[in-house]
Parts: C-alpha cells; sequence; structure tokens
C-alpha cells in the first residue's frame, strides 16, 4: 500500500503550490500516472477517497492521463509498446530495452482559486 | 515533513492567468459583464520529488564522507538480517560498519545487529510499508557514521513498496531465497528492475527444494540484463568470500601512504 504514501505527497504539493498562489480552493487536479510507475489504480482510488478527506483536494475533480508504457530495444533501436518491465524487444527477441514512457508519476497541473 | 530537512523547495512552477470577460445574459430585461477568475497552476512536478530531493542530500553526504550505503531489499524472511550478522561478524576487524533497521513493529532486528556490537538504529514504520529518504536522513543524523565505513539499511521486508523510493544509496541489493519460487523476478520486477545485486541466500537448501538457479537468473535477466548475482548461504557460509569481495571492491577505502 505504498500508494497511500503517494497520495499524502500528492496532497502536500497542492498544499504547497495552492499556499504560494494564495488559493483556497482546487477545482480541479491533473495527475500523469505511467503504466510502468508501480501504481495500482484500485489501491490508489482506496487510498485517495480516504486520504483527501478535509484537505484542498476533498472536493476537487480528479483527471488522470494514464500514460502506457514505450520501450525502445538497446541493440536495435525498435520503439514499441510495453505492458511489463519483463517484455522482450518484439523485433529481435532481447531484453536490453529501456523503458521511455510510462514511469511518469506527476502532478501535472492545478485549477485553483 | 520537519523543518530542518529542506523540503520546503521553491521547485519552478509558472502560472497561467485567465479571466473571462463575456457578456452575461440574465432573466432580467438588461445585460452586464462577469469577471469569472481561475488560475491554473502549472505545477509539473514528480510526485516523489520530495523524497527524491532528500535522497540526493543522503547521497552527497554518503559520497563527500566515502560511506557505502547499501540498500537491502527482499520479501521477510529471504535471510536479510542473517546475512548481516554473518557479515558483521565476519568483517568486523576490516571495516567499520553500520545498520538502519527498518520493520514495521518491535526492535528485535536491532537487537540481533547489537549483539554483533555494530551500531544499529531501528525504523519502526509503524503501517508503513517502506523506508523513505526522509527516515533514513534522521536515523542517519542520530548515528553519525565515521568516513570509510559501510552502511547497511535493512529496508522492510516487501518486494513491492520499497523499490519506488530512493534512499540515497549507492547500490541497491535485493536478496532471495531458493525457499522462495525461481520465478519471483517476474512476479515482482520492478524491485529486480531497480536493483544493481541479486544475493541468492539458502543456497544449502537446494537439494530440499524445487528451486531452479538457472531459471530464476534467467528471469531476473528479462526484467534486468544488467543485474549480477551472488549465491551464498549464511549457515554454511558458502558464497560468502565472493560477497565480501564484492563489499571491498565497492568501499574502495584510499589506502594509507
Amino acid at each position: 500500500m505504498h500508494e497511500l504514501s503517494i497520495v499524502m505527497s500528492i496532497i502536500r504539493i497542492a498544499e504547497t503550490e495552492s499556499a504560494k498562489n494564495n488559493a483556497i480552493k482546487v477545482e480541479e487536479i491533473e495527475l500523469d500516472i505511467g503504466a510502468l510507475s508501480g501504481i495500482e489504480m484500485t489501491a490508489f482510488d482506496f487510498a485517495w477517497q480516504q486520504a483527501v478527506r478535509a484537505t484542498l483536494l476533498e472536493h476537487s475533480k480528479r483527471k488522470i492521463n494514464h500514460i502506457p508504457g514505450e520501450g525502445q530495444c538497446m541493440d536495435c533501436a525498435a520503439l514499441f509498446p510495453m505492458q511489463q518491465l519483463y517484455e522482450p524487444c518484439p523485433v529481435c527477441g532481447e531484453h536490453f530495452v529501456s523503458v521511455q514512457k510510462g514511469k511518469e508519476l506527476r502532478v501535472k497541473s492545478l485549477v485553483v482559486n | 515533513m520537519c523543518a530542518t530537512c529542506g523540503c520546503d523547495a521553491n521547485a519552478s512552477s509558472s502560472i497561467r492567468q485567465f479571466g473571462e470577460n463575456h457578456p452575461h445574459p440574465h432573466d432580467h430585461d438588461h445585460s452586464h459583464d462577469h469577471t469569472h477568475s481561475k488560475t491554473i497552476i502549472e505545477v509539473e512536478k514528480d510526485v516523489l520529488y520530495e523524497n527524491n530531493l532528500l535522497a540526493q542530500r543522503n547521497r552527497g553526504y554518503f559520497e563527500a564522507k566515502n560511506i557505502l550505503a547499501l540498500n537491502l531489499v527482499s520479501s521477510p524472511g529471504s535471510g536479510k538480517t542473517s546475512l548481516l550478522e554473518r557479515t558483521l561478524t565476519d568483517l568486523k576487524d576490516q571495516f567499520t560498519c553500520y545498520v538502519i533497521e527498518g520493520d514495521q513493529q518491535t526492535s528485535r532486528d536491532a537487537d540481533r545487529i547489537h549483539a554483533t556490537g555494530t551500531r544499529v538504529a531501528q525504523i519502526n514504520t509503524g503501517k508503513g510499508c517502506h523506508l523513505d529518504a526522509h527516515m533514513i536522513l534522521h536515523a542517519v543524523q542520530g548515528m553519525k557514521p565515521a568516513e570509510n565505513s559501510i552502511l547497511f539499511i535493512e529496508n522492510v521486508g516487501n518486494l513491492v513498496c520499497p523499490a519506488m523510493f530512493d534512499l540515497g544509496e549507492k547500490e541497491r541489493v535485493v536478496i532471495i531465497s531458493v525457499t522462495e519460487g525461481d520465478d519471483k523476478p517476474i512476479k515482482y520486477p520492478d524491485m529486480f528492475h531497480t536493483s544493481t545485486l541479486c544475493i541468492i541466500n539458502k543456497i544449502d537448501l537446494l537439494p530440499y527444494v524445487p528451486f531452479s538457479m538457472d531459471k530464476v537468473k534467467e528471469h531476473a535477466r528479462q526484467v534486468n540484463p544488467t543485474l549480477s548475482f551472488l549465491e551464498v548461504s549464511c549457515t554454511s557460509g558458502e558464497g560468502l568470500p565472493a560477497w565480501y569481495q564484492w563489499l571491498k571492491e565497492k568501499i574502495q577505502v584510499p589506502e594509507q601512504v
């Protein structure tokens, strides 16, 4: 359940950024969550519901950009969609793969007033 | 987080203001302008940036003092503490070692380490499932490890959550025992993906368990082709010299001239 720590970090970022802008309410929060970031969305949603209570994010609209995994083969340079970290390159079968996308775990933007 | 950590970072974020001025018809016989003002904050901040900042701070401290900080991760019961007990006893006269123990509850592991005569700090995470850089910062502040030493950080027994949290270590060492399945590296790929060394423990039990050394390495290399392996038994002592050699190569204590 590291998802709870992740949600707590998101709340802290939202509070810090809102305070810097003298905002009292977060209307919307936009997050980037990659498919290979290690976040289990069911656990994340559960942690979110519990953790945002009585915070600035309690009534915020949450927008999540799910970013699919993409790998690049270090041998043949092929780019390919990646669901799991142990997938070989579909072109040459090698495992020397560098993750290009899907590791994202970011607070992208806030809409405050 | 506390005031001493420098976590209140002013990371750059740009602000885009926009207001709407538009005619707004009402159900009465005149119209007038309203201003609706919202602010969009382009945060673009990694969720773990606080942890990562503190981890880099720890890393800088370790590098400056030539402290070899190792993050030992595994599932519960794979023998992290036993490996440490044996290592600390065997290397007592060669290196100054320190240990940070992470467990949800009790100081049982710290007691075992303390019995070897090693300076140890116990972190109890309560309900938490991993150590983070902030906990390490404070443990190290209390411990004040000497230069040219080894700091073993025994993470909470958990093959999932600790993978995401950089502590500032130089190397991440994942430990697996032969009594676990040889398919563990692909069942818990994140941990094997982020580690540099894999220690396969309890090899004295190999004759009794259906565990294939080739298969476990093959699975682990699928996740991380650059992972190195050491096969050891803390009970028989087999393979431990190679582990000690690995430590010696990593610590690189400057020779006295």
